[in-house]
């Protein structure tokens, strides 16, 4: 379905998850973090960074991998992205849910 | 002479060796397995063995007795793979060289990656029963214990049988029940995922469970660490959940071995190709069973169904020919739900457990992700099969290796 954002209209699943990564850019992450309570710093950047390359390479997200990241550890990624990170922070980045798989 | 070696004498293990003895030429190959224990666990047992439902004699047998004849059967331990040097080495200083190798090490619960639960309460108050000395203890605790706060746990996913904490959830519900003291016990099961299963309809269907007999749910719980004097399991949001017994599914990882010869991905897993069971990094290298990082169920049928299809590759790769694409993530479990009954599950990589009958479309005689007294005889029966079929490498009559489509009430859902 379709969703209007600022300016942009940009395709979303039920949950609110972009389905064309193309779509995506700062403006429309920096959105998506204010609906979800968040203010976007250059830290939550590096982590979206650090995430949307994950996905580029196909490489899958869990929390343990954030831990082995270096980019940040798990208590600041809670801190930064507060009740369930991973959804949210993907949610901003613009890519799939990640499953938990199988 | 050529040599096929088979690393694990597990479920996969003793199954390849069953089905490639009989179709590899005696006097051209040599098929060795090598583990380093001696029996052979039926780990489906470990989830009944709790609740005095079985004995610990019918979880274990000789692992000698399934190895087939003609077939080298070695107890001890590996060091380490040479991949390179196509060679394995054994902790007694054995060196087997190998033109084919077949990675079947499974997977094993690593309590110590969570700070507190390998703890000084682990098998007192903090127990798993993954393996078979935490379900004995668990069993011991539950004939004595006089109630309070029952905590079923797990702790990170890719967990074998993905099932089975919920299964235990609900046998907990039925046997305290039957003890007539299910009034002094509180159940709550806490799980890292969003909800009760991995699969959103079948997700529908446990949630329901779960609520009618009482369990409570708390979902997306990524725990920190066990606060064993306290007796509180604490997440990364600081989320607490007291427990008087925790039974906890600690993160599942491959064999320290895989570690120590560096193939493996974060958890130790074998990257494997999911349609062929090649691995990814050396040509004459398979694997299958628990051991492979493939997005699908880590369980005994998958194991069961990528048997038959990687010995069909074995046999094109010793031809030179192609390998058959053909595994499709194809995992059937049947879900204890306490009282005499069952659900049975059949799903693979883009199909989700739905409803329907199985395995004849239409007639049955097992209801999928419906509640049953039918299908709990199935999983009953399963022991016996298990133990004379299945890891003999002896077909199970009509349970085809790929998913079968027909039967089954889909909408347009996927997994």
């Amino acid at each position: 379905m379709d969703k209007t954002i600022g300016q942009a209209t940009i395709s979303v699943d039920q949950e609110g998850y972009l389905t064309d990564f193309s779509q995506w850019n700062k403006e429309i992450g920096t959105e998506i973090a204010k609906e979800q309570g968040i203010d976007m710093t250059d830290k939550h950047w590096e982590v979206i960074d650090y995430i949307q390359q994950q996905f580029k390479n196909e490489e899958p997200l869990s929390i343990r991998g954030i831990k082995k990241s270096g980019v940040l550890d798990i208590k600041e990624f809670y801190a930064l992205f507060p009740g369930g990170p991973l959804k949210k922070a993907t949610m901003i980045a613009g890519i799939p849910k990640p499953k938990s798989c199988i | 002479m050529k040599n096929l070696v088979i690393l694990g004498a597990g479920t996969a293990g003793t199954m390849m060796s069953n089905h490639l003895v009989s179709k590899l030429p005696k006097n051209e190959w040599q098929i060795t397995v090598v583990d380093q224990y001696k029996t052979h666990y039926y780990q489906p047992g470990f989830l009944f063995l709790p609740f005095d439902i079985y004995t610990t004699k019918q979880v274990k047998k000789k692992g000698a007795k399934f190895i087939p004849k003609g077939v080298n059967y070695i107890n001890e331990k590996i060091e380490i793979i040479k991949p390179e040097e196509n060679k394995v080495l054994l902790d007694d200083g054995t060196e087997l060289h190998y033109d084919i190798l077949i990675i079947a090490t499974g997977t094993k619960i690593a309590p110590e990656e969570i700070e507190g639960m390998k703890g000084p309460e682990w098998h007192k108050s903090v127990f798993d029963f993954y393996t078979y000395e935490g379900a004995k203890a668990l069993r011991d605790k539950f004939r004595e214990w006089e109630g309070g706060k029952l905590v079923v746990h797990i702790t990170e996913m890719p967990i074998k049988c993905p099932v089975a904490p919920l299964e235990f959830a609900f046998l907990a519900d039925s046997y305290f029940k039957n003890k007539g003291m299910r009034d002094k016990v509180d159940i709550t099961f806490v799980t890292p995922l969003g909800g009760a299963f991995t699969k959103p309809k079948a997700t529908e269907a446990l949630h329901h469970l779960l609520t009618d007999k009482g369990i409570k749910e708390v979902t997306d719980f990524n725990i920190e660490r066990v606060d064993y004097e306290n007796n509180k399991i604490i997440d990364y949001a600081e989320t607490e959940v007291p427990y008087d017994i925790l039974v906890t599914v600690p993160t599942n990882m491959g064999d320290a071995l895989i570690e120590r010869s560096g193939m493996g991905d974060d958890l130790n897993y074998v990257p494997t190709n999911k349609a062929t069971l090649q691995t990814e990094d050396y040509e004459n290298i398979f694997a299958l069973g628990d051991a492979t990082n493939l997005p699908a169920s880590k369980a005994g049928s998958v194991a069961h169904f990528e048997a038959e299809i990687l010995t069909e590759n074995i046999l094109r790769y010793i031809k030179g020919e192609p390998l058959k694409e053909e595994f499709d993530g194809h995992a059937n479990c049947f879900i204890e739900t306490g009282g005499g009954k069952a659900l049975l599950i059949d799903f693979n990589y883009t199909h989700e457990p739905v409803e329907g009958t199985f395995p004849f479309p239409g007639v049955g005689p097992l209801n999928l992700l419906k509640e049953s007294r039918t299908n709990h005889m199935g999983k009953m029966a399963f022991r016996w099969i298990y133990w004379n079929m299945l890891i003999k490498g002896i077909h199970i009559p009509f349970v085809s290796a790929t998913m079968s489509e027909k039967g089954k009430k889909f909408e347009d859902s996927k997994a």
